[in-house]
């Protein structure tokens, strides 16, 4: 039982990793209806940022300080010379778009800033604490506080603040706002900015687990299955869905694993996801398009 | 007109400067296939300065192989086969009146993409250190090299070592020794001869996958903690090589009882692990730092004088640089081998291999070429494509890669029968009747 258990938190407290990558794409998706194939790219290129100034010698809060001051530079940036040259274009457009815009962060980053792998500590040491028999990573649960943080900066953000309000009309209908005088721009660079902060987040969380290098950018293939599971435009879908990946491939990896030789967590999170397709296709928390024909 | 003809003057002037100094110099060519972006690029960039730091050393202090210039040229690949295999195709023929005398494949994937095409070609592939293991019988794999290292002496070397630190062969009867590999053609690579160990020694034989890329491997280390092994044999690739030694250091295993191989022993294996990755041990085939003399010569001619490939000189004698520079010397001295017996002249695929197949490297020669304790005695013969089959072992201190042996040899004997089985299923399979060298003429 306490094996059951100490796998189920364990997955529980991972899966909270894969939510923040997800929170990056519902924030854009929200907003726009532009799945942003870039967002690996731009947790890459925050990860790699801050950890150049800190090699360099930045103190974390002045690295912390210029990463941010340099997404919302990009933000900025893509807003003005790629989304808005697009604008009412279809959301293949933009998602191939998005697809282009990863290849050039990825390599602007990698070329600025090389491609040696980095370390990065932010001094949370990657230890067991024990809770009786079960053990549970220090690391996985201050992650996990972290998300929760994100999500009630997040939610604040959306229900409390006028730029929530008016970014929640844009998700709702995106005509309607304009009608109403709502820059649309704006808020689009907001959102890719906020996007773009938690990329930086999920970013040193990544990189302090796993080193500061390229495959940063390939976590996003986790967020993928946590999106369809908990629906593409809700946070906390993105954490709920990030909760099932991990739980769900911890367990199947430890017990149906060993049937199947192994090695099973990259399939098996995207079979859920597939089942989650046939059940409820928007996902447990996405918002059900319906549309008269 | 007059616009017309000074461009025609201004094309013409270019064009000359592009003509290569004289006609009668052709040099050597050889493809590289790289990959400096992308996800392994943090390996590559190293990997690459070694290669091209080498050969313009050889090309401008010792005036090319023989005489003969290198004329080496890149190719991005990201570590695709499917690129390499296009790249194959566009360079095969050589370039400037160069044949080509040989084809780095510069990974394991490719290497298999490519094992029945150059084949056909009859173009020496060449892997150090990876490849497929079979090709080590050079009578059913003619044209590829996977020289110095295969995956099976890869694994006999690691039990080797570990023999050496239980005290002795017999002490490994009982024990549990868990392979905790990446799920790939290259993870699953040293399976057999690990079986084969297992039956030999008693010791009991358990395997772990992790799926790539391996960045959440807590169930993997919880299985580990629950089926208490005495050594891990760690034979993971790139992000998973960090990821597994800091959830091993969180389930409480020593990193002093984990070896890695080949692959999974370079500084960014190492630095990204912090403290989780200090005496964690790795095969080194390719052992890290700048205590031999060929660094002593290339810091000399080549970095002091601004002629270096390296984009952060501290990264000098990095694993994944002294890996670059072995490869290029394994190259180098295999050409010197060939330009002796055909002449000082550009060779083709057929004459590479004869150069490859009669490379001889002895203490003497190491010497001379200033690689005495970075590189292995090697002796290549028609019929055995490795050559070498020991490694060194260095383990991390926190800071640098510490040499703790001297080279470990694989057991041959215990390893060339499944070899060659493996190879005559191949040939059989593939109705390919081995040849016999020694019936050869050349």
């Amino acid at each position: 039982m306490n094996m059951f258990l100490e796998t189920l938190i364990g997955g529980l407290l991972a899966g909270t990793m894969y939510s923040l990558v997800a929170i990056g794409f519902v924030l854009i998706y929200k907003a726009s209806g532009v799945f942003n194939y870039a967002q690996g790219s731009l947790l890459l290129f925050a990860a790699l940022t801050f950890v150049t100034l800190t090699d360099q010698g930045v103190p974390a809060l002045g690295a912390i300080a210029v990463t941010i001051g340099l997404l919302v530079l990009t933000a900025i940036t893509i807003e003005k010379l790629l989304l808005r040259p697009l604008t009412n274009r279809s959301p293949m457009t933009l998602f191939m778009a998005t697809l282009g815009l990863s290849y050039v962060v990825e390599g602007v980053a990698q070329g600025i800033m090389g491609s040696q792998v980095r370390a990065l500590n932010l001094g949370i040491d990657d230890l067991p604490i024990f809770l009786g028999d079960i053990m549970i990573s220090q690391f996985d649960l201050i992650a996990a506080g972290v998300a929760l943080a994100i999500v009630v900066v997040l939610s604040l953000l959306f229900n409390r603040t006028r730029i929530g309000i008016q970014l929640r009309g844009v998700a709702d209908d995106t005509r309607a706002a304009l009608s109403l005088g709502i820059d649309i721009n704006r808020i689009w660079q907001i959102v890719w900015a906020v996007a773009g902060l938690v990329g930086l987040v999920a970013g040193l969380l990544w990189g302090a687990r796993q080193g500061v290098q390229f495959s940063l950018s390939l976590v996003v293939l986790k967020a993928l299955p946590v999106l369809i599971i908990g629906g593409f435009t809700s946070i906390p879908g993105a954490i709920v869905g990030g909760l099932i990946v991990g739980a769900g491939e911890s367990l199947a990896e430890t017990y149906i694993g060993p049937y199947l030789g192994g090695g099973i967590t990259p399939w098996f999170a995207y079979a859920l996801a597939l089942v989650f397709l046939f059940i409820r296709p928007a996902g447990l928390f996405g918002e059900r398009q319906i549309e008269r024909v | 007109m007059k616009r017309l003809l000074v461009a025609a003057l201004l094309a013409g002037t270019l064009l000359s400067g592009l003509t290569p100094a004289s006609a009668d110099e052709v040099s050597q060519y050889i493809p590289l296939p790289t990959y400096r972006v992308g996800a392994y690029a943090s390996s590559g960039e190293l990997w690459w300065a070694g290669e091209r730091d080498y050969f313009r050393y050889i090309n401008e202090v010792e005036g090319g192989v023989e005489g003969v210039k290198l004329n080496y040229e890149e190719f991005e690949t990201e570590w695709s086969p499917d690129r390499t295999v296009e790249v194959y195709e566009r360079v095969k023929a050589g370039k400037d009146g160069s044949p080509l005398a040989f084809f780095f494949t510069h990974g394991t994937p490719a290497t298999y993409a490519l094992l029945e095409k150059a084949a056909a070609d009859k173009i020496p592939l060449i892997d150090p250190a990876g490849g497929k293991t079979e090709t080590v019988d050079g009578t059913v794999f003619p044209y590829a090299f996977p020289l110095l290292f295969s995956y099976y002496s890869q694994a006999s070397t690691g039990i080797n070592y570990i023999a050496e630190k239980v005290g002795g062969f017999d002490k490994l009867r009982g024990l549990k020794i868990a392979t905790v590999y990446h799920d790939s053609a290259y993870g699953r690579a040293s399976q057999p001869a690990v079986e084969v160990l297992a039956k030999k020694y008693g010791f009991e034989n358990i395997q772990i996958p992790v799926a790539d890329p391996g960045n959440e491997q807590s169930p993997q280390w919880r299985q580990i903690r629950e089926q208490k092994p005495d050594w891990v044999f760690l034979r993971t690739w790139g992000v998973s090589t960090v990821v597994a030694l800091k959830t091993a250091q969180r389930f409480g295993f020593p990193a002093d009882h984990i070896i890695g191989d080949v692959w999974a022993g370079s500084e960014s294996d190492a630095i990204p692990a912090g403290t989780a990755a200090i005496g964690y041990s790795a095969l080194a085939p390719y052992p890290g730092g700048t205590d031999f003399e060929i660094h002593k010569r290339l810091k000399a001619e080549i970095l002091d004088k601004g002629k270096s490939d390296l984009r952060d000189q501290k990264l000098f004698g990095a694993v994944n640089y002294n890996i670059g520079l072995v490869n290029a010397a394994l190259a180098v001295e295999a050409l010197r081998t060939g330009y002796k017996h055909f002449g000082a002249r550009p060779l083709n695929g057929e004459e590479g291999r004869w150069a490859f197949e009669h490379l001889t490297i002895d203490d003497k020669r190491l010497e001379e070429i200033g690689f005495k304790g970075l590189l292995q005695q090697i002796k290549i013969t028609p019929t055995d494509h490795e050559g070498g089959g020991a490694a060194r072992i260095q383990s991390w201190d926190g800071e640098k890669w510490v040499l703790q042996t001297d080279w470990i040899k694989a057991d041959h004997e215990l390893l060339n029968p499944l070899i060659q089985a493996g190879a005559a299923a191949y040939a059989k399979e593939n109705g390919i009747t081995p040849r016999t060298p020694e019936t050869e003429t050349n």
